[in-house]
């Protein structure tokens, strides 16, 4: 099994365009992608406008809050703060979005494999 | 007792240098058995590289967190903070954020579809041949750099320990350290090299957080006490705010820029990161692991902000710059200043074992990309056994780790953080173009892809060529010499475009279409897991 120059071909006989074209795969898609990208775009934003902040607004990062603590470490830890619950908002979505209907969709085409030639899709055919 | 800054005397270190040693043997000694009998249990190729596909997500989360906590985030941000200041925290910010594109566009995508290596996601839908040999070329470039910066990481470490400061000596112990390196890679495998990773994840974290603890103790758990602390003994109240390294002139400022975007896009083109998401039996462990890893890696960014300003106050940048190790040596010196002899040899030994594990990881992703995208697939056209690509494998690792030693000796001295970084640059230029066109775009095609590998790898390692890292400053690599045209010391923000535009541009002017059945698949796969290898059974 070391000499996979091709993907194992266990769902090789699954038509995957008729697949894709379903109004099923369609919705994970449409759900997938317009949770990651504006989020992905939202937080480079973010990151970004710190960077600049901090490379051209030194005074401004530079003001003291509190006590030592300036306004670039709370904007630091911030960033911390945004990326944890960024992952957390994902997370939830994913399980509760897009798991049951990619789940949905893989039981009907793994079931399909079997009712077909009776092979475990994990298995390498060849 | 705020504000006493006793400076640790680098004499003090060599009176206890045979008990640093112990401690740190006795450590080295303990991994190598587990490696040991991890190894056992190495049959098949999917053993040797992607261990069995055996690990729970949160295993291999604190795997995934101990091969990305290396050297650069423990010594290099820690020795950048203490010197720097507060752009020295632009790293760790940098190094987490990254982490969110590869939670959200990459990970469990590329669980779906791959096996083993990048280059079975990115030569999916494309041309096999052409697309894997891009992918092996820049994984292998990669991997050296980031190999380059470990050994040089190590290098700094021992010749803390052992007191030695002049350049031969260094050299000698980088050849030893990296020699034993890779005896151990040699030996373990992925299953060894994952239960390092994770027993030094755990064990690294631990040790920053005591020390953390500690250094907040002395300040009253007060930040601002102790940032107070740390402008004192530097005697520059700039420590604290941005623009001390990078915001001397108009063009530092772009190298930050350039630097800031390296960090944020090289993570989730990082092949030996993007390698452990296959150690995992399904996509979900994969999000699992992620989530998991970037909860202990946010943490310990934040310990190292208070270690770095801790060693900025309690030891001194002076101090610091002057002992065997230079700039790398902040985070052992602030050890050596909080437990004594005790707590240094155990943080070496933790640092030592953090550089091992990560040069074990890196040397694996090399050699497998190597022995499974250019032997096995296109050298023996996919005739060769397991048995042989396991071995040409092997002799992979020999190869990548002498080039890498002798790399680290002309690296050495130079912040390890700073190295990483250019790995990061090169990452971000030659794979993440690729990974998310191939992934989201439809349209793109096997020309695309070559286009923007070459290009931005090519462009990026140009760069570093002819920048002041390698020539023109005291501090360069051959001092010497100058052939620097390239005035920005990180390459990102000029080769990570262009990449971008490659891998658009070779597409929009490719006349040929790629197989769109093969596309159909790829989507499928990549968000339903429809026929992902599962877990092998022992």
């Amino acid at each position: 099994m070391g000499n996979d120059a091709h993907t194992p071909d266990a769902a090789a006989s699954v038509d995957f365009e008729q697949v894709q074209s379903t109004e099923r795969f369609q919705e994970l898609r449409k759900r997938h992608r317009s949770f990651v990208f504006p989020m992905a775009v939202a937080f480079l934003l973010w990151y970004f406008a710190y960077v600049l902040l901090a490379d051209y607004a030194v005074e401004f990062m530079s003001t003291k809050v509190w006590g030592n603590i300036n306004v670039g470490l709370i904007l630091g830890l911030l960033q911390f703060i945004s990326t944890f619950a960024i992952t957390g908002w994902y997370v939830s979505y994913s399980n509760r979005k897009l798991d049951p209907i990619a789940a949905e969709i893989r039981n009907e085409i793994e079931g399909h494999e079997f009712d077909k030639d009776g092979n475990i899709l994990s298995g390498v055919t060849k | 007792m705020i504000g006493i800054a006793t400076a640790v005397d680098v004499a003090d270190l060599k009176e206890t240098t045979l008990l640093n040693m112990g401690i740190f043997g006795l450590f080295v000694a303990v991994t190598m058995v587990i490696v040991l009998r991890a190894s056992r249990n190495n049959k098949t190729a999917a053993d040797y590289y992607a261990a069995g596909r055996s690990f729970t997500g949160s295993q291999n989360g604190t795997a995934i967190a101990g091969d990305y906590l290396s050297a650069a985030s423990f010594l290099g941000i820690t020795g950048a903070i203490a010197i720097n200041g507060y752009d020295g925290f632009m790293y760790s910010i940098g190094f987490l954020v990254a982490w969110l594109v590869a939670l959200l566009l990459v990970a469990e995508l590329l669980r779906n579809t791959g096996k083993f290596t990048m280059a079975d996601v990115l030569s999916f839908r494309l041309k096999q041949r052409p697309v894997r040999i891009a992918a092996a070329i820049s994984t292998l470039a990669v991997c050296f750099f980031y190999l380059l910066a470990q050994m040089a990481g190590a290098g700094s470490l021992i010749s803390l320990l052992l007191g030695i400061s002049d350049w031969g000596g260094q050299a000698l112990v980088i050849i030893v350290v990296g020699a034993l390196m890779i005896m151990y890679v040699l030996i373990g495998g992925m299953k060894g090299t994952t239960w390092v990773q994770i027993i030094k994840a755990i064990l690294l974290i631990a040790g920053a957080a005591v020390m953390t603890f500690w250094v907040l103790a002395i300040y009253g758990f007060n930040l601002s006490d102790l940032l107070g602390g740390a402008v004192q003994t530097s005697g520059n109240s700039n420590m604290l705010n941005p623009g001390l390294q990078y915001g001397k002139t108009e063009t530092s400022k772009l190298d930050f820029m350039s630097l800031a975007l390296a960090l944020v896009l090289g993570t989730a083109a990082l092949p030996h990161v993007l390698m452990r998401f296959y150690t995992v039996p399904t996509a979900k462990e994969a999000r699992k692991s992620v989530v998991w890893s970037i909860g202990l890696i946010g943490l310990f960014y934040l310990f190292t902000l208070v270690l770095g300003y801790g060693a900025a106050a309690l030891v001194g940048a002076e101090t610091i710059k002057s002992a065997p190790g230079g700039v790398n040596s902040a985070a052992p010196l602030l050890a050596f200043h909080l437990g004594g002899p005790l707590l240094l040899g155990f943080i070496s030994a933790v640092a030592f074992a953090t550089i091992l594990a990560v040069v074990a990881g890196l040397t694996i992703t090399a050699a497998a990309s190597f022995a499974h995208d250019i032997y096995a697939s296109v050298i023996s056209k996919g005739k060769a056994d397991a048995d042989t690509e396991v071995k040409v494998a092997r002799r992979t690792v020999v190869v990548i780790g002498v080039m890498a030693i002798l790399g680290g000796i002309f690296a050495n001295g130079q912040n390890v953080a700073f190295l990483v970084a250019l790995a990061f640059a090169v990452a971000a230029s030659a794979n993440l173009p690729t990974i998310v066109y191939s992934l989201f775009w439809r349209r793109f095609t096997t020309q695309g892809a070559v286009w923007s590998m070459y290009g931005g790898l090519g462009s990026a390692i140009i760069l570093i060529a002819f920048s002041p890292v390698v020539s023109g400053l005291k501090t360069s690599m051959i001092p010497g010499a100058n052939f620097a045209f390239f005035p920005l010391s990180n390459p990102g923000i000029v080769s990570i475009p262009l990449a971008f535009l490659l891998g658009w541009l070779g597409t929009v002017l490719d006349k040929k279409r790629e197989d769109s059945a093969k596309q159909a698949e790829m989507e499928v796969r990549s968000l339903t897991g429809v026929g992902a290898e599962k877990a092998v059974d022992h």
